[in-house]
Formats: structure tokens, sequence, C-alpha cells
């Protein structure tokens, strides 16, 4: 059982990591920067105005990074049998998205970290709000990655799955927002604590609503 | 071969609106193989599905003891990957040493195809893949849905001998296959007959 998991977490990393056939983690890292490059460009150069918005700027950047690998989530693996084989196998849904979604997060959540650097200096933020930032991307992202994995479930298989799979997250992510960006607002560590805790709901949770959509989608 | 048994009793099948079969009889046991025949959109392949588990029957049950495998017209390998590379996944979750790998790859003549992606094997290649995967699982009762498709007369002449290997072996093969297909014991039902 464990070293079955492990296989799957290596195919997995070995799909979604850098240089993987399903987009690899470069993509979403080059958009979360051209996001982020983008502001300075709209707003204009004021270091005042964009030192304010620029922690902000970072988190909503991240959550449309988030939402790019989505059809490639869990789509290709129903269609191609992957699911069914594994069923035979009895590896349940449950355990085989936990790993997904370890997957996906290690292949977004940390480039992401470190994409922030060159994003904050493009914004000007300075060391303590970088410091909160990362922090909260810390605690955020796992929780982005459980949405992500759960929302591409639920939509594999239907017409137009992709864009409506982005719709989806949007509003599912506004706790993570609101908390995330919030605690640079007010500098405290409750924002980052509520941040992860709205994270963990979401890890624990997923599993089984995703599972439980991929049995739906099979009868 | 531990001993094996697939029995479904009064079992009906719906999709949609439509109820595609029912009040269908069968029990096999350890070494015996079954043709389902019959025309295009009858119900053979959700039969199949139904006999593994993974669609629900209307009415009827399923019985199994053993370990079953499922070969369909979703090969379940990756396409990107060299052909080695992604039976190398089931490879290790079924726990198949390199021995027995060469060997299965030989005997299906996909030796030379190791480096090829799969994406850019022919039809009758991806089936002999899909093959591969199966003969790896080692299980007792093989659940095969048109394994003959796409297929060229010798491949058809080995896959019929695969069968009959595993069956000899005290398998169990129920075959879903619109095409003839030879089988030890040549039982076939015809699901027509069970038209609702």
């Amino acid at each position: 059982m464990i070293a079955n998991l492990f296989h799957l977490l290596k195919r997995d990393l070995g799909l979604l990591l850098l240089g993987g056939r399903r987009g690899g983690a470069v993509l979403p890292v080059l958009f979360f920067l051209a996001v982020a490059m983008l502001f300075p460009f709209a707003i204009g150069p004021d270091p005042v105005l964009l030192t304010r918005i620029g922690g902000g700027v970072i988190w909503v950047a991240a959550l449309l990074a988030a939402i790019l690998p989505i059809d490639r989530l869990i789509e290709p693996d129903l269609e191609q049998g992957m699911f069914d084989q594994w069923a035979l196998r009895s590896l349940a849904e449950e355990w085989i998205i936990l790993i997904r979604i370890t997957a996906h997060w290690l292949s977004f959540g940390p480039p992401l970290m470190l994409a922030a650097l060159p994003a904050a200096a493009l914004l000007g933020i300075d060391g303590p709000t970088l410091r909160l930032v990362e922090l909260g991307l810390l605690a955020g992202t796992p929780g982005l990655a459980a949405l992500g994995v759960t929302v591409a479930a639920l939509t594999a298989g239907l017409r137009g799955g992709a864009a409506l799979g982005g719709l989806l997250v949007v509003p599912l992510a506004v706790p993570l927002l609101v908390f995330g960006a919030g605690s640079l607002a007010t500098g405290g560590q409750s924002g980052l604590a509520l941040t992860a805790a709205v994270s963990l709901a979401l890890l624990a949770l997923s599993p089984f609503a995703a599972g439980a959509a991929i049995r739906a989608a099979r009868a | 071969m531990q001993a094996c048994r697939l029995a479904l009793s009064d079992l009906s099948c719906r999709r949609g609106d439509r109820v595609l079969f029912r009040g269908l009889n069968c029990a096999l046991s350890s070494g015996d193989a079954l043709h389902v025949a019959g025309s295009n959109g009858i119900g053979k392949s959700s039969l199949i599905r139904i006999a593994a588990g993974l669609l629900p029957a209307y009415a009827g049950t399923v019985f199994s003891q053993g370990t079953i495998a499922l070969l369909d017209e979703r090969p379940a390998l990756d396409p990107h990957q060299p052909l080695d590379q992604a039976l190398a996944f089931w490879a290790a979750l079924d726990g198949v040493d390199h021995a027995s790998r060469d060997r299965i790859a030989t005997q299906l003549g996909l030796l030379e195809l190791r480096d090829v992606p799969f994406r850019y094997l022919s039809t009758g290649q991806r089936k002999r893949a899909a093959l591969a995967r199966l003969l790896g699982q080692r299980a007792e009762i093989w659940l095969l849905d048109e394994p003959l498709n796409g297929l060229d007369t010798a491949a058809v002449k080995m896959v019929e001998g695969l069968i009959a290997a595993h069956c000899q072996a005290g398998g169990i093969a129920l075959v879903a296959s619109h095409q003839p297909i030879a089988l030890p014991g040549s039982r076939r039902i015809d699901l027509a007959g069970y038209q609702a």
C-alpha cells in the first residue's frame, strides 16, 4: 500500500514538475511573474501606492497561477482509464487524490514562493512585508492546491471543463485570499493562522469530495 | 493460481432510460472462458464494467472471488512516455520483476518498441501494450472488452493463445467481442437473447 502510494507520487511528480508533459511548473510561475509585472505598468511608478497594494497583487497573481494547470490535473487520467485500473487494484480514490494534491503543491507552491522574491522587487515590497507574504503563501498554497485538484475532479469530463474549473476556483478561494492578503494589512499572526486553518480544512475535505466526484464520473 | 469464481445472477443493466439487458445469469469457475457476443450498443462493455465492479448493476448481483484485471479500449498508459516507462509504472504497482517484464515484452513482440513514445504506436501495437499491462497484473479473472480490435491475424491467434494459457493455469476469462474468437470450451452467450 505505502509502496504503491510512493510509485503514484513518483509518477505524479514526473508529470507535473519541471519538464513534465502536463505543462510543468514553469508556465504558472511565468504567468505569476507576468501578472506581477503588469501592475506597475498599469498603475504607474508610484512607489508608495505600489508598496501598499504589492502584497495583495502577489496574492491575486498566485491565485490566477494556481488556476492554470487545472484541466491537466485529473482529466487525462480519467480519460485514459487510469482511475479504473487503480480501482481494480484496490487503491482508494481518496489516497490517489491526496498524492495528486501533494504533487500539485510541490509543482507550484515552492516555485511561486521563489518567484515572489523577484515579484516583490518589481512591486517595491519591503522586507517585513515580504516575510509575511512568503509565510502567507506557505500557509495558503496547500489549500489552493487542494481546491485546484477538487475542482479538476468535479469538472473532469465536462465540456468546457477547464474554463468552468477556473470560474469555480475563484469564489472558493476567496477565504484564502481574504485571510492571506488580510494578514498583510493587520501585520499580525492571526491572519496567517486563519489562512493556515482554511488551508487545512480544504486539505482535509478535498480528498473525499474529489474521490466522490471521480466515482460519480465513472457511473 | 488460486481457485477463483465469477457469478452473475439475474443481472440487468440500465443506461440512461433504456434497459440494455435483463435476467442475465452465468457462473464461471477456474479454467472457464465465456464469449459475450452481440451487436454494437447492446451492452457488452457495460456488462464487463459491471462485472469489474466499476458500474452499478440496475438489478441482480455480481459475485467474484479472485483478483480482477480489465482490458478495454483505454490502455491506461501515459501517451507521452516511452512504452517501457509507461509499462514500468504498472510493473512497479503490480510487483513485476525485470525478468518477467522482458519475457512478457518478448511474448507480445514489444521489444523493438520500448523506446517509442506510446502515442506514436499504432492501434494494434497499443492493444498489445495494454495486454502487457494485463499479463503483468497476474490477476485470476480477466475481463476483456473487445480484445481483438485493431489486431492483425497473427496477433489474434496470439491473444487466443494467451487466453487459453490463462484458463489452463486456472484463470477465468470473460470476453466481450463482436468478432468470432476461439476460446477454450467455446462457451458463448449472445446478449440479443437478454434484451428487455
